[in-house]
């Protein structure tokens, strides 16, 4: 991990559309008057959700002057939290998690897979333009390591094999199915659950 | 009050205190690197870290509040190995470019080093490098040196009021930076490099130019504005390589402005360092004796009517008063001034012309109102501190006009001078919020004493401040911002011509001989008058003049100033006049003994004792004097749009405008304003 920095191609301008507008407000309305600088982070985050997963400095700028604060703070803050992405990611993006429980399980092998179907480095375009990936921290999925969240989905419990398939199909522009690759249903034992038998939902 | 212990020996200190100022209380100094106390409290360098009885780790004493009975220790070995902890790792990443780093000398991470630092490191990975920042002109960045104390970023935040640089990144990767790299739009920037305890941001124009044990270190008096910053003129044999502030907490408290700080370079450059006469259009050196004969004999025969002296804005007083004896003594006349414009002045009371509120009392003010005046770069120094009083009372703050960006919000409005009017005429919402305020606080720049209806206004004003209460002994709320060094002085010494207007006969050619000293403000074409120019540079003044006299620069002359709210202070010699030049007083005086034969002073001393006792009997006269309201509806009033006039902040003066360093910082803003990315 470095510090990451801005990309080098901007857009001119950034605006919040009606509905992150209104998600926007409904954020700041949380917070007593004149402390609405609170929101900045739930701010970026919508505006990376609408920017295609990324937080151009335009965007920023938005944000400082929509917040009333100072342009350096956003960017502070922008900075610090490795979620936001400052520069374009690939329509699917990949996150494969390297913390201790999934590096134990074989997460090397996963970014094995993501250097040969994706790109030799982490955070640069695959070559349709479609797909990007990087190592992440801890996902919080660990009983189902070693696993990859692309955008907003988890898949679990993957090798090699499997990895490469799954990204065989978003370069084709499919959509895998997500959850755990073993068969299992969420992180149940592999073999059924032997405990908590009689409740059904459980 | 708080009892506790401090290595055994028992204090009591005020609630609110840190255990780090009670420390300091005890007589007990505690290494710090992020902790300053003109700023928020950061506690992120752990190098001031004390042992605290019952706490089983140690404390950072900056951010801890003193309590009640607390036990602490600073000289056991626990703490002692605490803090070689700290030290261990700030040193990790940071360089041993000791030899090659401008810091060296003065460093804090470098003295502190030595008590607490390990001669080796046990550290075997490379060492962290960060890409050097663009900070502008003033403001040199070597970012590996940084230890992330964020002491610029408070200050910027906090004191100059442009939030401009921040921390980015996270953890190693941390990098202190302006947004995107642009220079720090503040006439400020420029402390933080005193407050960089190590050597990530140096002074640009001063790099690799001298050690400071080599430097021959005066304290003086800035004359850049009338605030009158306390500041130390460091001196390379004649040299003046740098200007650094003086802690005074009754003026600048630790900042100067940077005009302050860097147009020190101007000393430099455009120096008259020999007389100078002019024949057919061109100026040829000559001695002291040949330009004396000249004036000598153009001052014999002209009569005496035809002759008029202009004082300028950095002379100080000794200069001034020894002129006004020359006219009043040797020449006997009375064509003295030193304004520049036909601005309103009614020295009969000295707190016409006064900053009376006191630059301390604004931080106690509740309400600030300002007429034609724009602080932030007439007075920076000032404005820094109405900031304060911003930030700490929530002070009300209103303008006449809208003056851009103060740094601090205010309110603004229309910039009619019928406004001014009808607020003290008790016609407006705003005349209720002076009444009610305790302390207001009324700042009138020259802009306003410029304009029309001068007179008029400022005694109206001065009128309702006396009726409604708001000039009394404890609170005087009349504030007059004066923006030339000498000004004050100048017209303690009454040298100002109420009688005739002399502007308008220098305009209509009227004189025969005009002595310019130092004076190269003044608006007017030249026809056939004779024109003497005493001055320091060869700068508009020295353009028209027909004789040259060289004289010396605030630092190259002990004098005395009068800053804006009538406190004296005097500025030491630090450096010399270049070549031929003289003491602006001396040349006076030879003049005059040349004429008459007679000097007017024996010395500097007598100069000095006839000049206080001058001022002395002017007091004198001033206490007795009983002022009566004027009621001034004889005097006509005209509305106008009050236009605030500000010379072009980084060439307000012959020595800024001489200066390298200034015309750079002109062309960083102008360069800002034209990429249009910054707002």
């Amino acid at each position: 991990m470095s510090l990451r920095k801005p990309a080098k191609e901007q857009p001119d301008n950034f605006e919040f559309n009606t509905s992150s507008l209104e998600a926007a407000n409904n954020i700041i309305s949380k917070y007593p008057k004149g402390k609405q600088q609170s929101a900045v982070m739930a701010l970026l985050y919508i505006a990376q959700r609408q920017n295609n997963n990324w937080i151009p400095l335009a965007a920023m700028k938005y944000i400082a002057k929509f917040l009333d604060m100072p342009y350096i703070k956003v960017y502070e803050v922008a900075t610090f939290y490795t979620m936001y992405n400052l520069s374009p990611v690939g329509k699917f993006f990949v996150q494969v998690c390297t913390t201790t429980p999934c590096m134990i399980r074989g997460a090397n092998k996963l970014v094995e897979a993501c250097k040969e179907k994706i790109s030799v480095n982490e955070s640069e375009l695959s070559d349709n333009k479609s797909c990007s990936w990087m190592e992440v921290e801890c996902l919080g999925a660990c009983v189902n390591a070693p696993m990859m969240q692309i955008n907003d989905d988890y898949f679990e419990d993957l090798d090699k094999e499997k990895t490469l398939d799954i990204l065989d199909k978003i370069l084709n522009g499919e959509t895998p199915k997500p959850g755990s690759y073993r068969g299992r249903v969420n992180n149940e034992p592999e073999n059924n659950r032997k405990t908590l038998m009689d409740l059904k939902n459980a | 009050m708080l009892k506790l212990k401090v290595n055994d020996i028992d204090i009591e200190v005020e609630e609110g205190l840190t255990v780090l100022q009670a420390c300091e209380k005890a007589g007990v100094e505690i290494p710090r690197f992020c902790y300053h106390e003109k700023l928020s409290i950061a506690g992120n360098c752990r190098m001031c870290l004390v042992e605290m009885e019952k706490s089983p780790k140690p404390v950072a004493s900056c951010a801890m509040p003193a309590a009640e009975g607390m036990n602490i220790k600073t000289n056991t070995e626990f703490v002692e190995k605490a803090r070689k902890g700290v030290m261990e790792f700030l040193l990790a990443n940071h360089p041993l470019d000791c030899p090659v780093c401008d810091q060296g000398g003065e460093c804090d991470l470098q003295d502190q080093s030595m008590f607490y630092g390990v001669d080796k490191s046990r550290f075997k990975e490379n060492k962290r490098s960060v890409p050097e920042k663009n900070m502008g002109p003033l403001i040199k960045t070597q970012m590996t040196r940084c230890i992330h104390c964020t002491r610029c970023v408070r200050f910027a935040t906090e004191v100059a009021g442009v939030p401009e640089i921040g921390a980015i990144g996270r953890g190693e990767d941390m990098q202190i930076t302006t947004y995107l790299e642009q220079s720090m739009q503040s006439e400020l920037s420029a402390n933080v490099v005193d407050l960089c305890p190590v050597g990530a941001l140096t002074s640009k124009p001063y790099v690799f130019e001298a050690r400071p044990w080599e430097l021959k270190k005066t304290e003086s008096i800035d004359v850049m504005d009338a605030v009158g910053s306390n500041i130390r003129v460091d001196t390379y044999d004649w040299e003046v390589k740098r200007i650094l502030p003086i802690t005074n907490e009754d003026i600048n408290e630790e900042w100067i402005s940077d005009k302050t700080r860097y147009a020190c370079d101007g000393l430099l450059h455009q120096r008259l360092d020999a007389p100078f006469i002019k024949y057919n259009g061109k100026f040829e050196k000559a001695s002291w004796e040949e330009v004396y004969k000249i004036i000598k004999s153009k001052f014999e025969n002209t009569s005496k009517e035809k002759i008029c002296g202009f004082l300028g804005d950095l002379t100080n007083m000794e200069t001034g008063y020894i002129f006004k004896e020359f006219f009043d003594r040797t020449l006997e006349i009375k064509n003295y001034e030193c304004r520049s414009d036909n601005r309103f002045l009614d020295i009969n009371k000295r707190e016409n012309y006064l900053f009376n509120s006191t630059i301390n009392g604004i931080e106690e003010s509740d309400f600030i109102l300002l007429i034609g005046a724009n602080p932030r770069y007439e007075a920076t120094i000032l404005n820094a501190r109405i900031r304060k009083s911003y930030l700490n009372n929530n002070t009300k703050i209103i303008s006449l006009n809208d003056l851009g960006d103060l740094t601090y919000p205010y309110e603004s409005l229309d910039g009619q001078t019928q406004s001014i009017k009808d607020i003290f005429d008790d016609n407006s919402e705003i005349s209720k919020k002076i009444k009610e305020a305790k302390k207001p606080t009324i700042i009138i720049g020259e802009s306003l004493l410029s304009s029309h209806s001068s007179k008029y206004l400022f005694n109206k004003i001065k009128k309702f401040l006396i009726e409604n209460n708001k000039i009394n002994n404890d609170w005087n709320s009349l504030n007059i911002l004066s923006c030339d060094a000498s000004a004050v002085g100048n017209y303690d010494l009454g040298i100002v011509n109420q009688e005739s207007r002399l502007l308008d006969d220098l305009k209509n050619h009227k004189f025969d001989i005009i002595y310019l000293l130092g004076q190269d403000n003044l608006d007017f074409d030249k026809k056939d008058e004779f024109i003497i120019y005493q001055g320091s540079h060869g700068d508009k003044g020295a353009e028209i003049a027909d004789i040259i006299l060289p004289g010396s620069a605030y630092t190259e002359q002990d004098g005395y100033f009068t800053n804006l709210e009538g406190r004296i202070q005097k500025a030491q010699k630090a450096s010399y006049p270049p070549g031929d030049a003289k003491e602006d007083w001396q040349i006076i005086n030879e003049i005059a003994e040349f004429m008459n034969n007679r000097k007017l002073f024996n010395d500097k001393d007598e100069l000095e004792s006839s000049m206080f006792n001058y001022l002395n009997l002017q007091k004198e006269k001033q206490d007795d004097l009983i002022e009566k309201i004027n009621n001034s509806t004889n005097e006509e009033f005209k509305n106008e749009n009050l236009k605030i006039f500000i010379k072009d902040y980084y060439f307000s003066n012959v020595i800024a405008r001489s200066s390298k360093t200034m015309i750079e910082c002109n062309n960083s803003k102008i360069n800002l304003k034209s990429t249009g990315t910054e707002g």
